[in-house]
């Protein structure tokens, strides 16, 4: 009926049986056995390797992320299939790095790796997108941005997600944001009450097929002329 | 593939047979498309002069059908979807922002409201998360008890998908069941926790309340009675034509897309991916119970109503085995630098007071660290990811949300399909929209 197989999760030979960890020191522990793989195989590019809480943190060099996110999942020893997520971190002391954390899983082995990206303050923040490797780093990817303002090079449409295209504010999540917002309550009410419905559609949008005779006149010279459709 | 699928369904025009029982006939479905389900290209037209304009259509935020504040834009080539492009966004409150304003204990309140149907199982895995950061050990009656509060709230999440599903497919009668049963499920949790929806069951280190007395007889009537209704719902969808009709062979996603699209929960296993948190990654002793993990073979939206309906099942197994084992013994560890002392103790004794007054107004501190729990919620892999200081805020706290990377996914399950099955595909993801925007 159907060519699908099912794939089975743990399936490398000589794997323990899953167990409820217990008892997990804060710092040291077995380490996960893909850090060394990474470190014979990336040499350099792997700056630091420590566990913490049982998790393996690998801190790599954020420009040849795509490199060591690639090869993770396509080496069969290693096999991440699986991307949990994307995130980053800025610490309340500013003259730490933001940390750019991916997490990854491989089903078959049953292991859990969590990579790191510094980026020093002052330094473009900007970071190799994983999108080519897996496709679920799309939304991750934009809502990372949309929160901290990380381009991720090389994705395919990285725009904002959770907050409107228009949005001025800035870079919700990070520490010089204040948690009120940087707008005073009349300027955000004033935005909202004289906002344009029309600026809700992307340019994209906007432009496909038919849609575009039906837009009002003014919208349609706007778009035209190459005008964003922001207010 | 070969998309041509045949299932059993009941007519009501087939008549009874010999065994008294409505008679099965083979129905075919899927038909006329190649390679993963949807036939891509349009039939052609007739009317030549119609041909070559593509619609845009536009589908809620305000729209019962997309189950919360989701905006699908569709551009249609006749009534097939050429192109989807999800708007998402409408209900952010930025909880992760105000997270790191707030103590431990403060933020579990908040994971009440981020998947809102699941919300006993969200303060669980908070909780769970946060103790992996200070390093705490939790009691034997408290594993089981959370085991308990985590199925539970699965089944009702299922439950709520169950019944809406029906009713954008066209069915209203599981609806009413299936709310029914989720009423028995909230009145139980206002037993133990005094809340139906914003539970906030859980704290660090253990429960806001051990379970009172006579509570598991409720529970045992639930996990008695339950089954009777889903076998009623599962006769009345499972072999039905209308609903068989609409749902195979829809939005199909194969085991290695799925895999790559980060999917997870029932739409991962649907797909035929053998990946549950609960068992490849245990936590609360979840290896100790005997349990199944169903998984799908075809990855559309039938397959995935299946699976939820087997977990629902497999849940009530936990649940028997959990009520037969819960141990008596404290809820809450012993440790008066992360749990609050009794309140009668607080109002006599110095040292009580003292506790009281630097957990309240100080708040625990984990050490330096981070930690990411993940969890199967009825969506999928929850995960909490937290950040600490040494302070007693954390510095980071990320939601990994299950429907959000789920929801991703939409544009490709719905390219070539009819527009009546966006709605079909939409519903199978099982999304939230309160932890999709946070």
């Amino acid at each position: 009926m159907s060519d699908f197989t099912v794939i089975h999760a743990g399936t490398a030979p000589g794997l323990p049986a899953p167990a409820t960890p217990k008892n997990v020191p804060n710092r040291g522990g077995e380490a996960n056995p893909s850090a060394d793989a990474l470190k014979a195989q990336f040499g350099d590019a792997i700056k630091r390797v420590d566990v913490v809480w049982g998790e393996t943190n690998v801190t790599i060099d954020i420009a040849r992320a795509l490199d060591i996110v690639r090869w993770l999942h396509d080496d069969p020893s290693q096999s991440y299939e699986y991307l949990s997520d994307v995130t980053a971190v800025e610490f309340r002391d500013r003259g730490l790095p933001i940390e750019v954390i991916w997490h990854l899983r491989s089903i078959k082995y049953r292991r859990f790796l969590r990579l790191k990206g510094l980026i020093a303050k002052g330094q473009p923040l900007s970071v190799p997108s994983v999108w080519p490797v897996y496709k679920g780093a799309d939304w991750l990817e934009r809502e990372c941005y949309d929160m901290f303002g990380i381009k991720f090079e090389g994705h395919p449409d990285l725009r904002r997600i959770l907050l409107w295209e228009q949005y001025a504010e800035g870079f919700p999540l990070r520490k010089d944001f204040p948690l009120r917002g940087r707008f005073s309550r009349a300027e955000q009410l004033r935005q909202a009450l004289s906002a344009n419905p029309e600026a809700r559609y992307s340019m994209e949008e906007l432009s496909i097929a038919d849609a575009f005779s039906e837009l009002p006149l003014d919208m349609r010279a706007r778009i035209k002329g190459g005008e964003s459709t922001g207010e | 593939m070969a998309t041509k699928r045949t299932v059993e369904v009941e007519l009501s025009t087939t008549g009874i047979g010999r065994d008294g029982k409505p008679q099965r006939v083979p129905l075919f479905v899927g038909e006329g498309g190649e390679g993963g389900g949807p036939a891509v290209a349009a039939p052609p037209s007739t009317e030549p002069e119609l041909e070559g304009e593509h619609m845009l259509i536009n589908i809620g935020p305000q729209h019962p059908a997309t189950h919360g504040v989701l905006r699908l834009v569709l551009e249609l080539d006749g009534e097939t979807v050429v192109r989807c492009i999800p708007h998402i966004g409408y209900l952010h409150c930025g909880f992760e922002k105000i997270g790191e304003y707030r103590q431990y204990n403060q933020i579990i309140p908040w994971t009440d409201r981020d998947d809102y149907l699941n919300c006993v199982g969200n303060n669980i895995a908070f909780s769970l998360g946060a103790e992996k950061l200070f390093g705490i050990e939790i009691t034997p009656r408290c594993t089981v008890l959370r085991v308990i509060g985590m199925e539970l709230s699965r089944v009702i999440s299922h439950l709520v998908w169950m019944g809406t599903t029906a009713i954008d497919i066209g069915a209203f009668t599981p609806f009413l069941w299936s709310f029914q049963e989720r009423e028995n499920v909230y009145n139980l949790f206002e037993g133990w926790v005094g809340a139906r929806l914003t539970t906030s069951a859980s704290r660090v280190g253990g429960m806001a309340a051990d379970i009172p007395d006579g509570w598991l007889d409720g529970l045992r009537a639930f996990v008695r009675t339950f089954p009777k209704t889903l076998d009623e719902c599962d006769r009345m969808l499972t072999k039905n034509a209308v609903w068989v009709g609409r749902t195979v062979g829809l939005g199909v996603m194969s085991p290695e897309e799925a895999l790559n699209y980060g999917l997870s929960g029932p739409m991962l296993r649907a797909s035929g991916v053998d990946y549950d948190v609960r068992k490849d990654f245990p936590y609360l002793d979840y290896e100790t119970y005997d349990w199944e993990v169903p998984v799908g073979v075809n990855g559309d939206v039938y397959d995935r109503y299946l699976v939820r309906m087997e977990e629902m099942r497999q849940s009530i197994r936990i649940l028997e085995q959990a009520i037969a084992r819960l141990p008596d013994g404290p809820v809450n560890i012993d440790d008066p630098r992360v749990i609050l002392p009794p309140k009668h103790k607080a109002t006599s004794e110095m040292e009580s007071m003292i506790h009281h007054f630097k957990n309240v107004m100080e708040g625990p501190r984990p050490p330096i660290g981070e930690a990411y729990v993940a969890v199967e919620a009825p969506k999928g892999e929850k995960g909490y990811y937290m950040v600490s200081d040494g302070s007693a805020k954390p510095v980071r706290w990320r939601i990994r949300p299950p429907s959000f990377v789920n929801l991703s996914a939409i544009p490709k399950m719905v390219e070539g399909h009819l527009l009546s099955d966006v709605i079909a595909i939409n519903a199978s993801i099982d999304i939230v929209m309160g932890e999709i925007d946070r």
